[in-house]
């Protein structure tokens, strides 16, 4: 396959540069709304049209807007694609919207729409960066609906509202719990890298790489981002 | 009295129950990001709570003075984000110009808070809470006091963490989280005791 074929970039999102498991971007969202399978998915939809919509008006104006404004440039025409998503959601799908509630219109700071506008679709041409909001977006409504369903079914014996009996008896209710998401996180994170037999970037810790704003915050990242013994030992 | 009261119980549960970072999952990118070290985890905590009070004194304003006045309230998100980024970024100018030990202190950690969700967050929930004005500062100084507890918590754990000797897929971010996950865990303990003080 070639690197920079249509195919590749539409599913580099899904496995190889999944957003959630290996760029480590949009962790609030993903903690925060994968106690049920149905916000998870909604969430992942809304996200989806958000990321297209943002990298497709970003590719479009990524030769007008000015190097050293994008940044806010950029915020705003995801906030405007976040409020008519809101908008949309809350006239349509008034279930999802209680759901979901501030995480909504959260999804204006989500790394992962700021970060694919920085690192694609201001710098790729109008098809391949819808392609790549396409590919980051399904990547990010699946690993949603993964550990969703991962808590669901295991913390709350049922799938989608729908109850699972046999299940009863054994549920482990602090999943559904917020220690329970990063429980479940921590693990599929782990889970990852044994799959792809440490092949994917893993990052080695939490750093600002991936982080939109690393432009403009070099002081503060390289102060958090020091190597320690455990990443020398790691890059050897 | 009773108005004390309330805003005891705001920040409160706030601070514990509520807890941003631990039990509404807000601001874990800083959480995770600049816990390493207690100073840096101190300072951030700082930062984020005068940004969440900041933000607040002038996104309620707004809310209510200018948005829903001229019923423009569907703009809430484009606004607050705006003005927020605007506003950390003004600060940072400020101190820079006019209290550079401070700038070097705090400075640093400003440009990350800018889109940081628990920020927007606090601005926003404030608003769908419908606090007034007093106990919405009450709130945002309460979210920001959790959030550096949280910080200053986790940043002790997190140097053991370091030293210890961790299977390899569950090296840096897998073990972090599942440590975070028990002190959410123990945060949980918390649920209850706000209504129980003041029964």
């Amino acid at each position: 396959m070639k690197k920079n074929s249509s195919l590749s970039i539409l599913l580099k999102g899904i496995i190889k540069e999944n957003p959630v498991f290996v760029l480590i971007l949009g962790t609030c969202p993903t903690l925060a709304v994968t106690n049920n399978v149905a916000g998870a998915f909604g969430m992942g939809i809304a996200a989806l049209a958000v990321l297209v919509c943002s990298n497709v008006l970003i590719s479009l104006l990524r030769k007008i807007i000015p190097e050293s404004v994008r940044i806010p440039c950029y915020i705003v025409i995801i906030a405007g694609f976040v409020t008519i998503v809101e908008m949309i959601v809350h006239a349509y799908f008034p279930a999802l919207y209680d759901m979901l509630g501030v995480y909504l219109a959260l999804i204006t700071v989500n790394c992962i729409i700021l970060g694919r506008a920085e690192m694609f679709a201001g710098k790729n041409s109008v098809g391949k960066s819808a392609l790549d909001g396409i590919g980051m977006g399904l990547g990010f409504t699946l690993a949603l609906v993964l550990m969703s369903t991962i808590r669901e079914v295991l913390g709350n014996a049922s799938f989608a509202g729908i109850a699972i009996p046999f299940l009863e008896p054994y549920k482990i209710e602090f999943l559904v719990k917020a220690p329970g998401g990063m429980l479940v996180y921590g693990c599929l994170i782990a889970l990852v890298y044994v799959i792809t037999s440490g092949k994917a970037p893993l990052k080695k810790s939490f750093s600002c790489a991936g982080c939109p704003n690393a432009a403009t915050c070099q002081t503060a990242c390289t102060a958090s981002a020091q190597p320690t013994e455990e990443q020398k030992g790691d890059a050897q | 009295m009773e108005m004390f009261k309330s805003l005891i119980i705001i920040l409160l549960s706030s601070v514990l129950v509520n807890n941003y970072v631990l039990s509404r999952f807000l601001g874990i990118c800083p959480f995770l990001g600049v816990s390493k070290k207690l100073d840096q985890a101190t300072g951030m905590g700082i930062a984020v709570t005068a940004v969440m009070l900041l933000a607040t004194a002038v996104t309620w304003p707004i809310q209510y003075f200018l948005l829903d006045k001229m019923g423009l309230g569907y703009l809430q998100t484009i606004v607050f984000i705006l003005v927020i980024a605007a506003l950390v970024q003004m600060v940072e100018l400020l101190l820079k110009k006019f209290s550079p030990s401070l700038h070097k202190g705090l400075g640093v950690y400003l440009p990350l808070i800018t889109t940081n969700c628990a920020v927007l967050g606090v601005a926003i929930n404030n608003i769908t809470d419908g606090y007034t004005f007093l106990e919405s500062m009450v709130s945002s100084l309460g979210v920001g006091l959790g959030f550096l507890l949280a910080m200053v918590l986790f940043s002790g754990l997190r140097s053991r963490i370091d030293e210890t000797n961790i299977p390899r897929p569950f090296k840096g971010l897998a073990v972090t989280l599942i440590a975070a996950s028990f002190i959410s865990l123990a945060f949980m303990g918390f649920a209850g005791i706000v209504d129980a003080l003041f029964a």
